[in-house]
């Protein structure tokens, strides 16, 4: 028989795959670089000038390091890493006494989360590049960065949620930031249950963070308690479908191990769809139910520079068992990622990880659907709209491992596939496959600029890889992540630039740089900081003695601090060092560093406050310096503190330019 | 029989891979030689890498009672997909299986114009899990890539996947290959 196979088969081709072959897997000399696969003009196409902006911000999150970086596009330039839910070296966040409480939760403080989808805030379904915000994907938090200071303003801790990943895509006004839970766990009465009572126990919330429209403070208005699954990603609703939340949820099976064999055997997972307006008609009446919670609740003020950390006692629930109408649940093929709704609204594409076909749902008929009630049943207490019920239509074989959707605005849906490790175009009207483009490697998300909007800006669309391997210099056992961008202004999409990436670049938002720059915060008035332990100018700055704690009123200017000796310090003191920037001047910050700092370093922004305790340990000289080339006599910008034993009699003695003063 | 096809695979694969060491390419001279037109870029199974353990399609590579399976796999155009990070449970059948089906089955699944259901069979032999043997109970139904179910039995300890025999494993940088000694066909649609 396979005498006749070969026979019968072209040789020539077996001769080419044979002589392929024996140099790739036998004799090893494929040790050939990797191609570029781009085309002559992706270079002009990418190129901005020394000196020039680039076209648009691509707000990439840092997966497990926890943040969120900024780059031009189409340059593939690293503006900045702006940090979020982990701690900073580069600017002291998380480290200062201002900033510590930012990463207060619940639990105590958290140095290090991991950052999953930045969402642009939105107004009539399209990004006004007033505020980003990011979830924390395990110990569930929703983040609201202020993208005129590029700094994160807020945090809110999501109680009831064992992992908030479905988070915080928000709806057509930013009425909304949602997060749904990952890890359903029990939520009500005995915690402590056994594992294996899942079925019986476990159960997921679907949280809704109201957005306040001017300031953007955030607040957990209500929580859903749905069935325990697995919620996964989620979009609202735009357009005709204002109104509704779209999640979507695997392991219907509910299996708490093994999931990557137990959560697959089901054919159909589920998309639920949520009526959020519902809801808000439920507790008009009076029909949600407020319960006890502990979560809490951050807020950076650039008024205080400081934040503040509250803990909160009680949430909104509402129990969708019981309040029927809020929401659906509608079969999705094999353990859906993305749940992905076009610019019109009207149509929701799912990405099944383990499925042969994309559904793409419509709007329209599941609102049908819901009025003829063409359910075939219920799933914990949730009715489940037939799929065909629901159902535009499929796209079919797209490849293998669809994850997830965007849109560009001339129609046309872009879908990352994992396990092909491709991008796959296709038209969301006819649903019909027009391209596809390898990428290298592994893509998980991908991003069109405003893919999510009612009007994308298109253009591009970029490839989010959580694999490099031999795509750049080699850098020892951990590789950088990647971002591919890909010109889709044609009808075949052209790769034109990769570029590393911070963390694990899990999902972008890309928009329009002028939506941004023209709110930029160049630095902060001195006048109007309020901090109070602002030195507002040296004639101000002191040395404080209150028991053990000594507060040091410093301030810095090109090129000093004031003051710049301190004797009478003692070993067993606790120092603050609170120094403010006294520069008003585009660009000058500067840093602090103190020998033997415990804690930090600092880099403070003009006009800015900020604090490092410091615990002196021994006797002796400590130099502290400005850390940040700040000028022509950055290198003299120094300064001496004394510490001497407990038991000394050195009174408190500071100044600049004189021998220290003692305190009267 | 395991144990013979074990020594095999190990066999063959050491000599794969201690012979890659450092030999230089012989030629690049494809290479960057037309930039107006994209060039060629490899896909994840071009990446050199003489550190990892073999993936599953290079410990199928590996194995002479596949190459029938391999060449599937090539013209299929799965060779990057299967190099992916996986994890992959493929029933590999031996090229045995493949000759027991009808005569001309194969080269006709070959031809260009059948890629469709030569991809449709071979996802059928793909699980997106990890899978060991011991994992498979009887009664297990998987739902394998190309969309299809397969159902797991064991019987005296004998583990198969649509009455085919699990004849032989082996543990790859990205998941299991199980030898199977026959070649499952997808259910006929709808």
């Amino acid at each position: 028989m396979k005498h006749s196979i070969i026979n019968k088969l072209n040789m020539n081709k077996w001769l080419t795959f044979f002589v392929l072959f024996s140099a790739l897997f036998v004799s090893c000399t494929g040790k050939k670089k990797a191609g570029s696969a781009v085309s002559g003009d992706a270079a002009q196409k990418v190129y901005v000038a020394p000196g020039k902006y680039d076209e648009l911000y691509l707000f990439n999150s840092g997966g497990f390091s926890g943040q969120v970086s900024a780059y031009g596009l189409p340059s593939g330039r690293l503006l900045k890493v702006i940090p979020v839910f982990s701690q900073n070296p580069e600017n002291g966040y998380g480290y200062t006494e201002e900033t510590k409480p930012m990463l207060m939760t619940s639990h105590g403080f958290i140095p290090w989360d991991d950052s999953h989808h930045p969402q642009l805030s939105r107004v009539d379904g399209n990004n006004d590049g007033r505020w980003l915000f990011i979830n924390a994907n395990n110990t569930p938090r929703i983040a609201r960065l202020n993208l005129s200071t590029f700094t994160t303003e807020e945090i809110i801790e999501l109680p009831n949620s064992g992992g908030n990943h479905s988070s915080p895509f928000c709806t057509e006004n930013t009425e909304y930031v949602v997060g749904g839970t990952r890890f359903s766990v029990p939520i009500e009465g005995d915690l402590d249950v056994p594992i294996n009572s899942y079925k019986q126990t476990f159960k997921g919330t679907l949280s809704f963070v109201k957005v306040e429209k001017e300031k953007g403070t955030m607040n957990l208005a209500f929580q859903l308690l749905v069935p325990g699954v697995n919620y996964d990603l989620a979009r609202a609703g735009k357009g005709v479908s204002h109104g509704w939340v779209f999640f979507s949820c695997y392991n219907s099976e509910k299996a708490n191990t093994l999931l990557e064999v137990n959560a697959s055997q089901h054919d159909k997972d589920f998309v639920m769809a949520v009526n959020w307006k519902k809801a808000e008609e439920y507790i008009a009446q009076g029909k949600g139910k407020k319960t006890k919670a502990k979560y809490a609740h951050n807020v950076y003020s650039h008024s205080t520079h400081s934040a503040t950390s509250t803990m909160l006692e009680d949430v909104l629930m509402l129990d969708v068992k019981e309040l029927k109408d809020i929401c659906y649940f509608i079969p999705c093929p094999k353990s859906p990622h993305g749940c992905d709704v076009n610019p019109s609204g009207e149509f929701i594409v799912a990405s099944g990880k383990l499925a042969a076909v994309i559904p793409v749902f419509s709007f329209k008929k599941i609102q049908d659907a819901i009025a003829a009630k063409a359910f075939e049943g219920e799933f914990d207490g949730v009715p489940v709209i037939k799929y065909e019920a629901a159902l535009a239509g499929e796209v079919e074989k797209p490849g293998l491992g669809p994850l997830h959707t965007e849109f560009d605005d001339k129609g046309f849906a872009y879908t990352s596939m994992f396990v092909s490790s491709e991008i796959v175009k296709w038209e969301v009207a006819t649903r019909k496959i027009i391209d596809r483009v390898p990428t290298y490697y592994s893509i998980g998300h991908l991003c069109v600029p405003g893919g999510d909007n009612k009007n994308p800006y298109g253009k591009y669309v970029i490839a989010l890889d959580k694999i490099t391997k031999d795509r750049y210099l080699p850098t020892g056992p951990e590789l950088t992540q990647s971002a591919q961008l890909y010109d889709i202004t044609g009808e075949k999409m052209k790769m034109l630039l990769d570029f590393p990436t911070i963390g694990e670049p899990h999902y972008a938002q890309a928009i329009p740089a002028e939506l941004v720059t023209k709110n930029q915060v160049k630095a902060y008035k001195l006048e109007e900081n309020k901090h109070p332990y602002l030195t507002k100018m040296e004639s101000e700055a002191k040395v404080v003695r209150n028991g053990k704690d000594i507060h040091i009123y410093m301030t810095m200017i090109r090129s000093h601090f004031t003051p710049d000796n301190i004797e009478g310090v003692k070993v067993g003191d606790v120092v603050y060092f609170h120094i403010t920037n006294l520069e008003q001047d585009w660009d000058v910050p500067h840093g602090f560093a103190v020998k033997g700092a415990n804690v930090s370093e600092l880099l403070i922004m003009p006009g800015e406050t900020q604090t490092i305790k410091w615990e002196p340990k021994e006797v002796g000289i400590f130099p502290f310096y400005c850390t940040d080339f700040c000028s022509a006599l950055h290198q003299e910008m120094q300064g001496y503190l004394r510490i001497s034993p407990a038991s000394s009699k050195t009174p408190l003695m500071f100044g600049t330019n004189v021998a220290a003063v003692e305190k009267k | 029989m395991k144990t013979n096809f074990y020594i095999l695979v190990f066999a063959v694969t050491a000599f794969v891979f201690t012979s890659c060491g450092s030999s230089e390419p012989k030629s690049e001279a494809a290479e960057n030689t037309n930039t107006s037109e994209a060039t060629a870029s490899h896909g994840q199974s071009g990446v050199n890498d003489e550190f990892s353990k073999p993936d599953v399609v290079k410990v199928a590579v590996g194995s002479k009672d596949h190459t029938t399976l391999v060449a599937a796999v090539k013209a299929a155009e799965l060779v990057d997909v299967l190099s992916n990070s996986g994890p992959f449970t493929v029933f590999a059948p031996v090229n045995a299986a493949f000759d027991a089906l009808p005569a001309g089955t194969v080269e006709g699944l070959l031809k260009p114009e059948k890629k469709a259901d030569l991809q449709n069979i071979l996802q059928y032999h793909v699980f997106v899990g990890g899978l060991k043997a011991e994992d498979l109970k009887d009664g297990q139904v998987l739902n394998m890539v190309n969309g299809d179910n397969a159902k797991i039995t064991v019987k005296d300890g004998k583990v198969q996947i649509n009455g085919a025999n699990i004849i032989g494993s082996v543990t790859a940088s990205n998941g299991i290959v199980h030898v199977i000694d026959a070649v499952m066909l997808p259910p006929a649609k709808k």
